[in-house]
């Protein structure tokens, strides 16, 4: 138990994701089964804990101390976890060593615990653990670790640790269960790989490389063939015999928050395609529609009719348990088009394709796209099988330009690990109020898009500019005669209520340093609420 | 006499106007006694400072030598008489030179305890108990949610650390009296003999530390040019907290900022300071030695200052003792 708490303790401090796939894989080499295998489905939310109501621990502390001085201490702590860990009285006895449970024997005795049973088993092994290991067993039972690691990360440190690739991991994941002792004697090399056995299980994505200078030049137009990138979150539609899953590109299980696209997967597949928000083919909403539907765990029937989900398909990786991976593109499209065609109109359409002449003419139709939800263009190799991972090649991703707006520097923070001595975070605004007395409103934050040069040259300007001081942030001198003009890209905007400005931006990053231009000249915010429309 | 007539809080400091001194004056004034050498405690300007040996090296380091009009040293557990007033020091256990000032007169003894601490500590004398009727706290720590591990123990996860991720530089934030010298000892007492890395304004303190007989091994100014970055691969640099943020930092490569601090047992305060790997070290008294300390001392009465005052009052009063806050101003309740 001591090691995974140590483990969590350093993870949530560690901002660098090389340093926490190290700490994961010294992890996994170090802790035995069926502990590591617990600690990765803790990590990755597969570890199921009756959860227990923070009252009842609230009231198990209560029990053991003066209201008056826990009152004192949570106030000063602000969590009630790290709280109830660190005014947890130590036992007389210090416990024997061999006596701290391990992570394996708390996770039985939850387990195996009644309801009824449930506070004496947690007060009885709080009672033998240190402050680390009482924390981490707060947060299991009370669900949610938040340690800054995605099961995405957790799954790379496993290919990291077993020298495989990340695609391999993906693709066994959903048919595994903790502790997950299989895996980690194949990524050991004791045992050989765990066979695919369940059903519906997720496929590793292909993905895509943008185009970049002269990319296109050496590329035959006739060979590739090209579809509107459409602007929603890209999905895996898996269905087999009788079992339906939904799953994100990360391969994580989202069928829970789109009962009303599940309900329609009465089919026998695996479709690769875009979850957008909108009734087809006369309507596709916004990534600000969908963002109503993302990261829930369940949905309520009138955010199911106000924000209906569907999936616009672009692929077809499996058919009635053929595995049509392994061929070329056009021959995977015939197969998709008649594929969909069978399939619920409201709920699958098909992603169009878009002839084009050369790359001139491909150029013009993706600065020029048709509807507003259109980010872009696809280009894809006819004959390209279909490969997981980021191949150089088959595919292209060719986005409209970004949007930009000249804004103001108003705060920076300093960034973390190598960046922990530069301020590195920049939140920006742009002008708003009457056109006499404006004032700057935070529009965004970015913390890249800079070369290094250039981060040490705003670092000198936000020292030199300082006029206030609130911990690792700083205020930076910014009205209408000084200020520092930073011109912003981003992918689009979205309403927001809990931005003033009313907006938030989207993958927003520095695309130029404007030492030229007065801050008076920045932009309104007008001009931004003019995109949400 | 009451316990009031004898020692009470003046906008200078702590009085006592049978002999006539303050203890730990935040002002210039003709008498200070001085419990130990940090700036908040020991200041320059008073007309005559009585403190320990240590502690009067400490401040002619910090402040000059002409920090006070004359100095007087004071042994420790040798009773002194300043007017009609028994004084004498007793060792606080806080940094190298810190001491407790028991004052007695008129059958009441009061014992001022400066800060104190009851972890070992190889590099200053350990706090020794005295009996007393009114004994006046710090209380930095004074919470139930501080207590501090084993100082070893922490050095231990930090050289796992360091043999974790030997091509980045370990740099430990470390006040530059007490607590980065008590840090470097408890790494040489963990078996660990590489040089370690020093930043400049630790210099000073760390010799005068060396001079009195303390074993740091040995120390290197961490002060090489850009082009030998490398060479700080693997390597432990001690430097103040405040260095962290500076440009000083960018030197090393891929720094983990690690800080030795009794405020790193709380998750959110390392967070903030961007701190990766806390080390929960301490110059003071932790919860449970606060409350040892008091019922060690069989006070009756117990006067709470610098830090959380209202929880260690209420345990008092818990405890059926007699406890007050001391509003005095001008200490730092942060500095560990």
């Amino acid at each position: 138990m001591n090691r995974f708490a140590e483990l969590l303790d350093r993870l949530v401090l560690t901002p660098s994701r090389n340093g926490k796939l190290t700490l994961l894989c010294d992890y996994f080499r170090q802790a035995g089964d069926p502990d590591r295998g617990l600690a990765l489905a803790a990590i990755t939310g597969d570890l199921s804990i009756a959860a227990v109501k923070p009252a009842m621990l609230r009231a198990l502390v209560m029990e053991r101390m003066d209201p008056v001085l826990f009152g004192y201490s949570y106030d000063y702590v602000g969590d009630l976890a790290e709280t109830i860990s660190l005014v947890w009285p130590e036992p007389a006895e210090a416990p024997r060593t061999d006596a701290v449970p391990t992570l394996g024997d708390v996770v039985a005795r939850l387990h195996a615990a009644s309801r009824s049973d449930g506070p004496r088993v947690i007060a009885d092994l709080l009672d033998r653990l240190d402050v680390s290991a009482r924390f981490a067993v707060i947060k299991l039972v009370t669900g949610g670790l938040r340690i800054g690691v995605s099961a995405r990360l957790a799954k790379q440190a496993l290919a990291d640790f077993g020298k495989v690739d990340v695609a391999e991991i993906e693709e066994l994941w959903h048919g595994l269960e903790p502790p997950y002792a299989a895996l980690f004697a194949w990524l050991e090399g004791r045992a050989p790989k765990p066979e695919k056995g369940a059903r519906a299980l997720f496929r590793p994505v292909m993905l895509s490389n943008p185009v970049g200078d002269g990319d296109l030049d050496r590329l035959e137009p006739a060979d590739y063939a090209a579809e509107w990138k459409w602007d929603g979150i890209r999905v895996q539609v898996s269905a087999e015999a009788g079992l339906r899953r939904l799953y994100s590109r990360s391969g994580d299980d989202i069928s829970g928050a789109f009962p009303d696209l599940v309900e329609a997967m009465d089919f026998d597949g695996v479709i690769d395609g875009e979850l957008l928000v909108g009734r087809p083919p006369e309507w596709t909403g916004t990534f600000s529609d969908l963002q109503q539907r993302l990261n829930r765990k369940t949905v309520a029937p009138k955010m199911r009719a106000k924000y209906p989900v569907f999936v616009r398909c672009y692929d077809l990786l499996q058919s009635s348990g053929r595995d049509l991976r392994p061929l070329g593109f056009a021959e995977r499209r015939s197969e998709l088009e008649r594929f969909v065609a069978a399939l619920d109109p409201e709920r699958f359409d098909l992603s169009p394709l878009v002839p084009f002449d050369d790359w001139g003419h491909l150029d013009r139709l993706r600065k020029g796209p048709p509807h507003p939800v259109v980010e872009g263009v696809m280009i894809k190799e006819r004959r390209s099988p279909y490969l997981a991972g980021r191949p150089k090649g088959p595919w292209f991703k060719w986005k409209r330009d970004p949007y930009t707006v000249d804004a103001v520097l108003m705060y920076a923070q300093r960034g973390h690990g190598k960046r922990s001595s530069y301020y590195s975070d920049y939140t920006f605004g742009v002008w708003a109020g009457p056109e006499e007395t404006p004032e700057l409103v935070p529009v965004g934050k970015a913390y890249f898009g800079f070369t290094d040069e250039e981060l040490r040259r705003i670092d000198k300007y936000v020292r030199d500019n300082t006029i206030e001081r609130f911990g690792p942030v700083r205020s930076v001198r910014a009205d209408r005669q000084s200020g520092l003009v930073l011109e912003v890209a981003f992918e689009g905007l979205n309403r927001s209520q809990r931005h003033r400005s009313g907006v938030a931006m989207r993958f927003p990053r520095i695309a130029r340093l404007r030492w030229d231009k007065p801050p008076s000249e920045a932009d309104r915010i007008e001009t931004l609420q003019a995109l949400l429309d | 006499m009451r316990a009031s007539d004898l020692l009470h809080p003046r906008p200078e400091g702590l009085y006592c106007p049978a002999g006539d001194f303050f203890i730990d004056p935040v002002r210039p004034v003709a008498r200070a006694l001085i419990t130990h050498g940090h700036s908040d405690h020991a200041r320059p300007g008073h007309g005559n400072v009585l403190a320990t040996r240590e502690t009067l090296d400490i401040m002619a380091l910090r402040l000059g030598p002409g920090f006070a009009g004359t100095i007087q040293a004071a042994a420790l557990g040798e009773p002194m008489t300043i007017g009609d007033v028994a004084v004498t020091f007793h060792p606080a256990g806080h940094v190298l030179g810190s001491a407790q000032i028991a004052v007695e007169h008129g059958g009441v003894r009061i014992v001022a305890s400066g800060d104190y601490k009851r972890q070992a500590d190889a590099t200053c004398a350990a706090f020794e108990p005295v009996r007393c009727d009114v004994f006046i706290t710090e209380a930095t720590f004074g919470l139930p949610v501080f207590r501090h591990p084993e100082a070893g123990d922490e050095i231990a996860g930090l050289l796992r650390s360091v043999e974790r991720f030997p091509e980045r530089a370990h740099v430990v934030g470390a006040y530059a009296l007490g607590k980065a010298q008590r840090v470097i000892r408890l790494i040489r007492d963990a078996g660990y003999d590489r040089p370690i890395y020093l930043h400049g304004a630790l210099e000073k303190i760390s010799a005068y530390y060396r001079s009195t007989g303390i074993d740091l091994g040995q120390l290197e100014p961490a002060t090489v040019d850009r082009s030998a970055r490398g060479d700080f691969a693997g390597a432990i640099v001690v430097g103040p907290p405040s260095a962290f943020a500076d440009r000083w930092a960018r030197r090393f490569p891929d720094p983990i900022s690690c800080f030795a601090s009794g405020w790193m047992r709380i998750r959110q305060r390392a967070r903030q300071g961007g701190v990766e790997l806390p080390l929960i070290i301490s110059d003071h008294s932790d919860w449970n030695e606060l409350t040892a300390t008091i019922r060690e001392t069989g006070a009756g009465e117990v006067w709470v200052t610098h830090g959380r005052e209202e929880a260690l009052v209420r345990w008092c009063q818990l405890q059926g003792i007699a406890a007050r806050p001391l509003h005095l101003v001008g200490y730092e309740d942060e500095g560990d």
